[in-house]
């Protein structure tokens, strides 16, 4: 792999979690349990998407074979996907979405606060500004898992399983493989193993407050950087990917 | 006559002349009953099209067909519910809990506009929405930001600002589709098709079968009639529609030169009747999509209270 | 106000300063379990364009607010003392801008 290479790859982690999990939170529109609600989830949607289209953009033009951001995100099929398996999993109840939320805000948070100070400034500015975001998905989400684990007991059992559901995808967030590496060698990425002391950190102490039990580390498992995913990515992909398929010559 | 029908006839005059004067009323005012009910069901059945009106563009945000439209449509729907929330919360001001609104909509009581029971099919459909649904909403509510009734009109002015973008975004996916691929235009013209007389219906009944109309027009919670306004959006929509080449699907339109105003053929108000009613094709599955996302929710909210209250709880407890 | 609303969230009146130099208007309420949630959802939702740089949320049962019917009292004793108002007062134009 080339520096070229590298730097596209480590892109489209960043641009295919932010495309990933908005939309899954686009599934959610018009649903939400309050309408409230119904507006915070499309303003973090919003967030995510605005995100994604700028990792996107910048990661075709490092590329450099005139793939834009639709032509990313429309056709690439499941083993080029390098979304993290954690952000495709089904949005399942309120408190299973805010759970994904919740763990990724706080990772999300930290490595967004790293890559802002990347040597490489366009990424350094795009970090910068999703820091500003993120800083408030985190706050929302961890209202709502202070909220749901300290609320009735139905909240707080609900939020207890979903916790325990996506436990084993965590680990996977702060794995390091050549990639990573490579960019944290040139301080253009972030070293997303050296974060996880801080995650804990913030994770266990709202966990504690919602008194909400940490689950053992049982089980985990990974795949997205090789772009081997959960059966899931298949469907979201044929859902979002329909039109500019069926329809190559298009324009939209 | 007693001294309290003297009384209340006086405050009714005391009213009307306020209203005829352009001056508002607002919520702690003395104003008739009737007003009140009339004002809670109109304003009630505005904020739930919009909520309900979230759900046929929701069918195509997971399915946008490039992350700009994509973005744009998400920034769209959630106008709508912020419009949902500016009107829910104006008719609270009446004194209606916005529980109770939504127990009415669910049982069927209260009624949203009936566009939103037809689906949407192709993707030109959300430009048939944003163009014509829009377009002849804002036709109707900039009527709306004169109405007497003061919360109800600073909420439509706000409205009206944000909706501006909605009818634009809407006309230019039409416009790229009729001027795409063959198939593009196909789904353009279909969508024109399916949705310009349902689109026509959204302003009502006839003025001549309208049950609320004389009533509202002097209470001034409804500016023009339904067949003004109606013909107000057809004047403006054909040349529009000239302009993308695509066929209005009404074989007795056309300018009349007399009247200076387009012609139009009569609207099947069978089929209008029969949608109010309930039998559209998606009356069932929008209203139990509301039915399920309030039932589904209810455990989230009835959290946020509990937990509040223990917070409270502490807070009282740690200053004791 | 409602008989059957009982596990509705309590409704939060909304304030917002639109720019610095100015001051907070209501622009009107939502539902929220407590004032956190309540401040969230304000943002979400009445400073979805930049509207705002400084949101205050009240709970609506905490307002207090004078009625209709004190508008005589209230307001009116204030329609004689036209001296409150700058231009009650004549001045040759050489004294220039006071």
């Amino acid at each position: 792999m080339t520096d070229k290479d590298m730097l596209f790859d480590y892109l489209l982690r960043l641009g295919d979690n932010s495309l990933i999990l908005g939309q899954r939170l686009a599934e959610w529109c018009g649903h939400a349990p309050m309408l409230e609600e119904d507006l915070a989830l499309t303003n973090i949607g919003l967030d995510l998407l605005g995100q994604a289209r700028m990792f996107l953009s910048y990661a075709g033009e490092v590329e450099g074979n005139g793939r834009d951001e639709d032509r990313l995100a429309y056709f690439r099929d499941t083993k080029d996907w390098r979304n993290l398996l954690l952000l495709e999993q089904p949005n399942g109840d309120f408190a299973m979405t805010m759970a994904r939320q919740f763990f990724f805000d706080s990772f999300q948070y930290l490595q967004f606060e790293a890559l802002s100070n990347s040597t490489d400034e366009r990424l350094a500015g795009i970090a910068a500004k999703s820091l500003k975001e993120t800083t408030y998905h985190r706050r929302h989400s961890t209202d709502w898992i202070i909220r749901l684990g300290d609320g009735t007991d139905e909240s707080h059992e609900r939020m207890q399983r979903a916790i325990e559901a996506l436990w084993g995808y965590l680990p996977e967030m702060f794995d390091m493989d050549a990639v990573d590496e490579a960019m944290v060698v040139d301080g253009i990425g972030a070293d997303v193993a050296a974060l996880r002391p801080e995650w804990d950190e913030y994770v266990n102490g709202v966990l504690t407050e919602a008194t909400l039990t940490r689950p053992e580390d049982s089980w985990s498992v990974r795949g997205s950087r090789e772009g081997k995913h959960s059966e899931h990515l298949g469907y979201i992909l044929a859902e979002m990917q329909f039109l500019p398929r069926a329809y190559p010559d298009a324009k939209w | 006559m007693g001294v309290v029908d003297r009384e209340f006839e006086k405050l009714e005059a005391a009213f009307q002349a306020k209203v005829e004067a352009e001056q508002r009323i607002e919520p702690k005012d003395w104003m008739p009953e009737k007003y009140r009910q009339t004002l809670i069901r109109q304003m009630s059945q505005h904020a739930h099209s919009e909520v309900v009106g979230m759900l046929p563009e929701g069918n195509w945000l997971t399915r946008a067909p490039s992350l700009k439209r994509k973005a744009i449509l998400m920034a769209k729907i959630q106008d709508e519910g912020g419009h949902g929330l500016y009107l829910y919360s104006a008719t609270e001001t009446l004194g209606i809990s916005r529980d109770q609104m939504f127990d009415q909509l669910h049982s069927g009581k209260a009624k949203y506009s009936s566009i939103f029971n037809y689906p949407t099919l192709n993707w030109a459909d959300i430009g048939a929405i944003g163009w014509l649904v829009d377009g002849a909403a804002i036709t109707n509510q900039i009527a709306l930001c004169r109405c007497s009734y003061g919360p109800y009109a600073r909420a439509m002015i706000r409205i009206c600002k944000e909706e501006s973008f909605h009818q634009r975004q809407g006309y230019e996916i039409m416009m790229t589709m009729a001027q795409g691929t063959e198939e593009q235009r196909d789904m353009a013209q279909d969508a024109l098709n399916r949705w310009w007389w349902p689109t026509l219906m959204m302003f009502g009944p006839n003025d001549s079968n309208s049950a609320h109309s004389a009533q509202s027009m002097q209470w001034k919670i409804k500016r023009q009639s339904n067949d003004e306004l109606r013909q107000k959006f057809v004047d403006a929509t054909v040349p529009q529609a000239e302009f993308l080449n695509l066929r209005i699907p009404d074989d007795q339109l056309k300018w009349n030169e007399d009247r200076g105003h387009y012609d139009f053929g009569e609207i099947d108000w069978e089929e209008f009747r029969n949608v109010v009613k309930g039998n559209g094709l998606c009356n069932r599955e929008r209203l139990q999509a509301r039915v399920d996302a309030h039932e589904g929710g209810r455990w989230v909210r009835e959290a946020a209270l509990a937990h509040a209250r223990k917070q409270e709880a502490r807070k009282a407890a740690a200053a004791a | 106000m409602s008989k059957n609303n009982k596990g509705e969230l309590p409704l939060y009146e909304v304030f917002i300063r639109s720019k610095n130099g100015l001051d907070h208007k209501h622009v009107g309420s939502l539902h929220a379990a407590d004032a956190e949630m309540a401040l969230m959802a304000a943002r979400d939702v009445y400073t979805r364009r930049g509207e705002g740089v400084s949101i205050w949320v009240v709970k609506s049962t905490d307002i207090v607010a004078s009625s209709p019917e004190d508008r005589g009292s209230f307001y009116d004793p204030a329609d004689d003392k036209l001296y409150r108002h700058p231009t009650f007062f004549e001045l040759p134009d050489e004294v220039g801008h006071l």
